[in-house]
């Protein structure tokens, strides 16, 4: 009979194969899914050890940062309503929007207890949208950076290009923020002797240094017909308009602070300060509220008792939490070795 | 060694279809019958221009020009992928609220990792491909030679030579074969799974073709019908020197089966290519997909509900809020210049901006829709299948077989399979038969351990020796078919037992009686045999083991060498085969009529007990009683048992039966055969009982340990075979799906009645009368099974094909599906493929459960793909189950592992991690919309753009694919020892749509909690100690590294299995974002843009931030803590009290595991495990009764 060529060379191949690999899986831990494993279940050491531990760790921290949190010294002057004149109290957007209004307006704050240098001057704005996304995007940051750049203002519009002897000149810096620049401003006096408020080092480092250019001049700013906020300086660089880079940071919620500058002397207890507020941003139309806030600053920041409280009771519930699982497991202990416990019949429950 | 074998084979089905040809041919040259081939196809011979296809057959998904748009299709079918494919695209324009590139990017690594999947997989079934296209096949050459050439080069009309054992290259028409017949013997395994050998005959007109160079000058024509699926049919015919000569199914080989027994044949090549009838009947493999993941789509139809709802919510707000900004021309909100805006803002058109606003949003809030869930899942299922793949402890040393999942779509679904539909042969059995025990004369012989009994033992906890299971893998590897052990009659030494003379007749009737066709090997002299059946075949290699060595067959005799035991000479003995009385399934048994040397003339019969009995003589009882009790033993061990008799016949009656007989087989008429079982049943009595045989129809090994865990495990198991009722109940018995005193309802067409309605005229009335008979026993078995649910017996359901053909029609199928759904097994034999996918059909669609198909043969594919999950068992029988199932595996039994702990195992880890993605994604995504709140709705994000884009795929991926890869509730061994675990999954207790919505709820209690306590610790007051506030930057990055540590910490607590794969990754991903931060921090504010030093300069010097991540991580963390250290204590779940036994340390005391099995365990009713507790309650109440 004459052999098969097909199934002898199979079969060889299949010798080959057999003498090359087998299809046998390799052992080890890892294929074979048994690798060294941590397999920790709740019981009940567990549950009370955790909830103790977050009790431990919560309650001090907790305490500590509602200790920070209450050392800081906090004036706050609300002063959108108060700056405008009795006559004008009607229509206050006609006051504000009139460029012949005397807006100056004084008022008297006493310190109730000592601030301790440096303290930080803040104007706070409610119910201002700087997070709207036409707003957020309404900016160049290409232009802000770089000379080249000035004619990068694509995003800005409509605050993009000014015309001005029939020509379009780009508008730097552009957008809608640098547009709305905060112009209020604020003097200081406390018992008849300017505080100095230094208007240095308020904005982020890096955006002095790298994100707004130390060559770049405000041009063209503020100088269609409408007109936002502040005006810049022409002659000084960007990274040295440091309201402006603060500005230019968007908050995060309608209602913020912004810092104005810092006073490096200490304020007594019960001293009487005045304040002199050139009142020009219009936050009336909008229905807005503005404030001005003198803060000192601890680790923890400036005022807020939220941290703290949360911390303390979230560290007590824990607390009560341990108490309760304690007192569960041995007023119903699960006896150790009782299979009936263990049995699925007991527990359809836990099936359905 | 050339045999005329027609007397022994019934040519039936040649004989019908040529009947039929005669009415068929007329369609010839007619629609679909208007093929036309010309034989030895020369050049110009005419079938170039017929542009018939090659024989090049392809089962690839794409080619490499349909790749790209194709599979970029499949991609974007996913509503999720469309979703995010039209959010790229809205990306480019001003609507967006973060940038393009950001956003396309996690789509296309989500995407082209997809279809890296995809590209990967389809190569391999190219290569495979390839293999089968490059074998080769001698081809004639047009010079009267034969030259080898591939399979792919076949061309229509060439003319093939196959020799032995070879697979047919693509359908021929048989020309002429070995013998001078031109008969030959195919092997369709792979086509139908019957191992049995299909007999094919050439024409006459071209059986003469014997040698290669009779072909150099032959030409012919065949005209035949167009490709189609019919297996059993075909019309044609051959155009031979101006005659026409008809082509029947008898002439057809049909690819990729195989030829047997038969040295070479010569063909022609008919259909080639995806022409072939097999190509034909081959459907793409319809696409499986979870119920998990079905109920996945649901859920993401269900987030875009909200994601449109609160887009819609935010557009509105968006809308008043943006019209108010313009009143009478005065501008409110003057610094959003309101009165010179784009469309988008403008106040003027509100509405405009409100539905634009409305794309925005979606696309905004767009990181509810976890957008690598997708590609995540299909990760993970890819490692889950190596795993399985890997796993040694479902390699089959023997085959040198490992698991091998081809889909790695239905992971999961292995672990909520409630019904299991088996094949039988070469699934539960190994499809061959080995004579294992037998009982001669009242005596019983044969100490072998069946597969049951050895079950039965270790349930008991009688371990076997080791010795015993060495001798038995001894015997088992030196003769198959032959596992008898017993010193009594081996060897020659039966003439010392007492009835010698009676083993003596035993042995030869075993020789004798039979079909089988020795081959005897010239080289080595030994004799091996074919037969129509493998117990046949393990009949006579018995007698030949025991020393009456059956060795030649002529038509009219039958040679035996008898071992002389006294002598220990070997005699050669002639009988003189005058008569064969066939088998069949109505007669239950057959018998041969010999003449021996001394010229007497004997009747040798074997046959089932039920018929047997009754055909003894009065004085043949002898050990009627003993034998009884044999059998009775032999079958609760699971064997297949069958009654040997013979009588001494007288001439005179012989010549009467002889020419009553001959009469008969030359009748032609309807009745032909019930007047030959008429005249055979008058001769068949008075017999003399010799004994009985049992065979084992040999269980694979493990098969009923494997059947006891499954049924433990709460999972049904239906077997559908093709086999005859008394072997599927055999059967039964062996896998102990059957027991002594277990409740059968038999539906069965196989009634006289019904036979009697089959040979009437009308067949439609005979149809109506024959269902109205099984819709009766229906109703009968349904009143048993109402009844029996009362005492909570079990109850078995056994019906026929023949049955199952009207009890699956529509109006019957409910009663049906009933009726076996409250029986403890169902067995249905004698179903044909059709019927073994309707009825998994059936179990499917109507209970809705799970399903499960097994099988190795061709037979089984369409079960294996009507099912939810497709299983082929690779090994004996070809490949085609192999080729159409989801996952294969060598043995049975390893299904017990592949379910219990892979299935449990994916199961557990798929819905984990889809119950997962959601929390997390729900999560981020809320905060997103919380934060509109604050933003007036203009659709300003809180974080920067690559902080979104990279949540998905970056900070948060790599824990959930561990989770999805290797998480463990209990290990492997627990999962075996706590089978009912596995009800789990078969209850959808880890995906139930309250675990969904718990953990949903989860997700916008977390989002809630870190969004407010972020805002409320940062408001407005100063940030830094150096009195810088924080802006929106530093509340984005605040928030994100909260919602970093949450989900992951979330991750860490909701698993309880720790590599340090898992450490890696968890706290890997956190550390990796504080990593990214640092570095993009770092990069060109270009670049970084907002996050240009935010961690750095900002947040890190601010102790208020590393606090406030403490105090959300802690709280957001803290609810789901406590809800877990209350169910775990109070309200365990199941795999959670095994926990804690594992804690306990009681895992390893086999005592206490095995009380809380007992008392966890349902009532089973089948697996030995039942048996044994039955047996033990007989016994009891026996006890009560004495």
């Amino acid at each position: 009979m004459s052999t098969d060529p097909s199934t002898s060379s199979a079969a060889a191949a299949e010798e080959k194969s057999n003498k090359r690999k087998s299809k046998k899986p390799k052992y080890s831990r890892f294929t074979q899914q048994e690798l060294p494993a941590w397999q920790p279940i709740l019981t009940p050491r567990w549950v009370i050890t955790i909830f103790t531990l977050i009790a431990l760790v919560f309650i001090p921290v907790g305490l500590a940062a509602f200790s920070a949190s209450q050392s800081v010294v906090e004036v706050e002057y609300e002063y959108d309503t108060a700056c405008i004149p009795d006559s004008y109290k009607d229509n206050a957007t006609a006051y504000i929007k009139d460029d012949n209004t005397n807006k100056t307006c004084t008022q008297k704050l006493s310190i109730k207890s000592k601030m301790q240098a440096p303290i930080f001057v803040y104007y706070q704005l409610d119910n201002f949208y700087q997070n709207h996304r036409r707003y957020v995007k309404s900016r160049s940051d290409e232009q802000l950076r770089t000379k080249d750049k000035e004619n990068d203002v694509s995003s800005c519009s409509p605050e993009d290009y000014v015309t001005i002897n029939n020509k379009s000149e780009p508008i730097v810096p552009c957008g809608l923020i640098a547009w709305s620049l905060f112009n209020d401003t604020y003097k200081i006096q406390n018992k008849d002797k300017e505080v100095v408020i230094n208007k240095t080092n308020i904005a982020w480092a890096s955006d002095r240094t790298t994100k707004f250019g130390s060559d770049v001049y405000p041009k063209n700013f503020q100088a269609s017909g409408l007109i936002g906020g502040a005006k810049l300086d022409p002659t000084k660089p960007l990274s040295e308009q440091e309201d402006l880079i603060v500005w230019m940071r968007t908050a995060a919620l309608p209602k913020f602070r912004k810092l104005y500058g810092k006073i490096e002397t200490d304020l007594e207890a019960n001293d009487e300060i005045v304040v002199v507020i050139e009142n020009n941003y219009n936050t009336y139309e909008f229905g807005g509220k503005k404030s001005l806030v003198l803060s000192t600053a601890t680790w923890i920041g400036g005022r807020n008792n939220f941290l703290g409280i949360a911390y303390v009771v979230i560290g007590s519930m824990s607390l009560l939490l341990a108490l309760g699982f304690l007192l569960l497991y041995i007023l119903k202990p699960r006896p150790l070795g009782d299979p009936t416990y263990l049995s699925w019949n007991k527990n359809p429950g836990g099936l359905r | 060694m050339r045999h005329h074998f027609s007397r022994i084979h019934a040519f039936s089905c040649g004989k019908a279809s040529i009947i039929r040809d005669n009415e068929e041919h007329s369609l010839l040259g007619g629609p679909g019958f208007s093929r036309i081939v010309y034989c030895n196809g020369a050049e110009g011979s005419g079938n170039l221009e017929l542009n018939y296809g090659d024989n090049y057959v392809s089962t690839t998904k794409y080619t490499l020009a349909t790749f790209l748009p194709k599979s970029l299709f499949e991609q974007f079918r996913r509503v999720a992928n469309f979703y995010f494919l039209v959010c790229a695209i809205l990306s480019f324009f001003p609507v967006s609220p973060y940038s393009a590139v950001s956003n396309v990017v996690p789509l296309v690594v989500v995407v082209s990792a997809t279809m890296g999947k995809e590209a990967v997989e389809d190569w391999r079934r190219f290569k495979q491909d390839v293999e089968m296209n490059n074998r080769r096949v001698k081809v004639h050459n047009g010079e009267g030679d034969f030259d080898h050439s591939k399979w792919r080069d076949l061309r229509v009309g060439d003319i093939v030579k196959v020799e032995k054992d070879e697979f047919f290259p693509a359908d021929l028409i048989l020309l002429s074969s070995s013998y001078d017949e031109a008969i030959c013997y195919v092997e369709t395994m792979n086509l139908d799974g019957e191992t049995n050998l299909k007999l094919k005959q050439a024409l006459e007109e071209t059986s003469k073709l014997q040698e290669d160079s009779n072909f150099q000058n032959f030409s012919a024509t065949i005209k035949c019908e167009d490709p189609n699926a019919n297996l059993y049919s075909f019309v044609g015919s051959l155009e031979l020197d101006d005659q026409q000569y008809p082509l029947s199914p008898q002439q057809l080989l049909l690819r990729d089966s195989k030829l047997r027994n038969t040295d070479f044949i010569y063909g022609v090549v008919i259909f080639t290519g995806h022409d072939t009838k097999v190509m034909q009947n081959s459907t793409d493999p319809p696409s499986k997909r979870s119920n998990v993941e079905r109920r996945m789509d649901k859920i993401i139809y269900f987030l875009f509900l909200i994601l449109f709802l609160i887009s819609f919510i935010g557009s509105i707000f968006f809308g008043i809020a943006t019209r108010e900004d313009l009143e009478n021309g005065r501008m409110k909100r003057w610094y959003l210049r309101p009165d010179d805006t784009s469309i988008y803002y403008d106040p003027k058109k509100a509405p405009i901006g409100a539905t634009l606003h409305f794309l925005t949003a979606l696309m905004l809030y767009s990181y509810l829709i976890p957008i690598s869930l997708y590609v995540s899942i299909e990760i993970v299922k890819v490692l889950q299948s190596i795993f399985i793949n890997q796993d040694l402890n479902m390699y089959y040393e023997e085959t040198d077989q490992p698991a091998h999942a081809r889909t790695s779509n239905l992971n999961e679904e292995l672990g909520q399979v409630d019904t299991i539909l088996s094949d039988k042969t070469g699934t539960l059995t190994c499809n061959s038969m080995e004579f294992i025990k037998c009982s001669i004369a009242g005596v019983a012989y044969g100490q072998g351990v069946t597969e049951v009994e050895r079950a039965m033992a270790r349930r008991k906890g009688l371990e076997l020796t080791e010795d015993d299971n060495v001798a038995n893998s001894e015997a088992k590897s030196s003769i198959k078919g032959f596992n008898f052990m017993d010193e009594r009659i081996m060897n020659g030494n039966w003439y010392k037992e007492p009835h010698a003379y009676v083993i003596q007749k035993f042995l030869r009737l075993l020789a004798v009686c039979h079909t089988a066709i020795p081959e005897v090997d010239e080289e080595t002299g030994k004799v091996s045999y074919e037969a129509e059946s493998p117990d046949e075949a393990a009949f006579v290699i018995a007698a030949r083991e025991l020393g009456f060595e059956f060795y030649e067959r002529t038509q009219s005799s039958i040679m035996l060498r008898e071992l002389n035991s006294v002598s220990g000479k070997i005699t050669e003995r002639d009988y003189q085969l005058l008569n064969i009385l066939e088998f069949t399934s109505a007669r239950k048994r057959m018998s041969v009529i010999v003449r021996d040397e001394e010229g007497k003339l004997l009747l040798l019969s074997k046959g089932a007990d039920s018929v047997m009995f009754e055909r003894l003589a009065k004085n043949g009882r002898e050990f009627e009683e003993k034998t009884k009790q044999h059998i009775n033993e032999y079958a609760d061990a699971g064997l297949r048992t069958l009654i040997l008799a013979y009588r001494e016949l007288d001439e005179d009656e012989y010549n009467q039966f002889n020419k009553e007989f001959m009469e008969a087989k030359n009748l032609v008429s309807a009745d032909r055969e019930q007047v030959i079982e008429e005249i055979s049943k008058k001769i068949e009595k008075d017999l003399i009982l010799l004994g009985a045989t049992a065979v084992e129809d040999k269980l694979q090994n493990g098969v009923p340990e494997c059947i006891d865990k499954l049924a433990q495990a709460g999972i049904k198991l239906w077997v559908l075979t093709g086999d005859k009722m008394e072997t599927a109940i055999n059967i039964g018995y062996a896998c102990s799906l059957l027991r002594q005193g277990m409740k059968q309802i038999i539906i069965s067409s196989d009634t006289p009645e019904a036979k009697s309605l089959e040979k009437a005229e009308d067949k439609s009335a005979a149809d109506a009368a024959i269902k109205e008979i099984v819709l009766r026993q229906l109703r009968e078995g349904e009143a048993l099974l109402s009844s029996s649910n009362e005492n909570s017996e079990a109850i078995a359901l056994i019906i026929d094909g023949k049955s199952l053909t009207h009890a699956l029609d529509d109006d019957v199928m409910d009663l049906f599906l009933e009726l076996a759904i409250g029986c403890a097994s169902v067995i249905c034999c004698r179903s044909s493929p059709k019927q073994k996918a309707l009825v998994t059909r059936l179990v499917k669609t109507k209970t809705g459960s799970t399903t499960l198909a097994i099988g190795d043969g061709a037979n089984d594919v369409g079960m294996l793909q009507e099912a939810d999950i497709g299983i082929g068992i690779s090994g004996v029988e070809g490949m085609q189950a192999v080729m159409s199932s989801d996952i294969a595996i060598a043995q049975f039994r390893f299904l017990e592992r592949l379910l219990l702990v892979h299935g449990h195992w994916c199961y557990r880890r798929i819905s984990s991690m889809i119950c997962y993605f959601f929390y997390k994604n729900i999560a981020f995504g809320l905060t997103l919309f919380f934060y509109e709140i604050y933003a007036s709705f203009s659709g300003e994000a809180a974080y920067n753009d690559w902080f979104l884009s990279l949540y998905n795929v970056f900070f948060t991926s790599l824990p959930v694919i561990a989770l999805g890869v290797f998480d463990q509730d209990v290990s492997a061994k627990l999962c075996l020892k706590f089978p009912l675990l596995y009800q789990e999954g078969v209850q959808n207790v880890l995906f139930s749509w309250k675990r969904i919505l718990g953990w949903a709820f989860n997700g916008v209690l977390n989002a809630t909690l870190i969004f407010f306590f972020c805002v409320k610790a940062i408001e407005y007051q100063a940030f830094r100690k150096g009195g810088e506030v924080a802006g929106l930057q530093e509340l984005g990055a605040t928030m994100y590294t909260c919602v970093v540590w949450v989900v992951n910490c979330q991750m860490a607590l909701s698993i309880n299995y720790f590599t340090y794969i898992q450490h890696i990754f968890i706290w890997g991903g956190i550390l990796l974002w504080y990593l990214f931060l640092l570095a993009y921090g770092a990069m060109d504010p270009t670049l970084s843009t907002t996050a240009y030093k935010v961690f750095v300069e900002a947040c890190a010097p601010a102790p208020s931030y590393w606090l406030i991540t403490l105090l959300v991580l802690v709280t957001s963390l803290l609810p789901y803590f406590i809800y877990a250290s209350i169910q775990m204590r109070f309200y365990p779940m199941f795999h959670q009290m095994i926990q804690w036994i594992r804690s306990d340390g009681q895992a390893t005391d086999p005592e206490y595991v095995n009380v809380v099995r007992q008392r966890s365990i349902r009532h089973t009713t089948v697996g030995f495990t039942a048996r044994f507790q039955a047996s033990q309650r007989l016994e009891a109440s026996k006890r009560l009764q004495v």
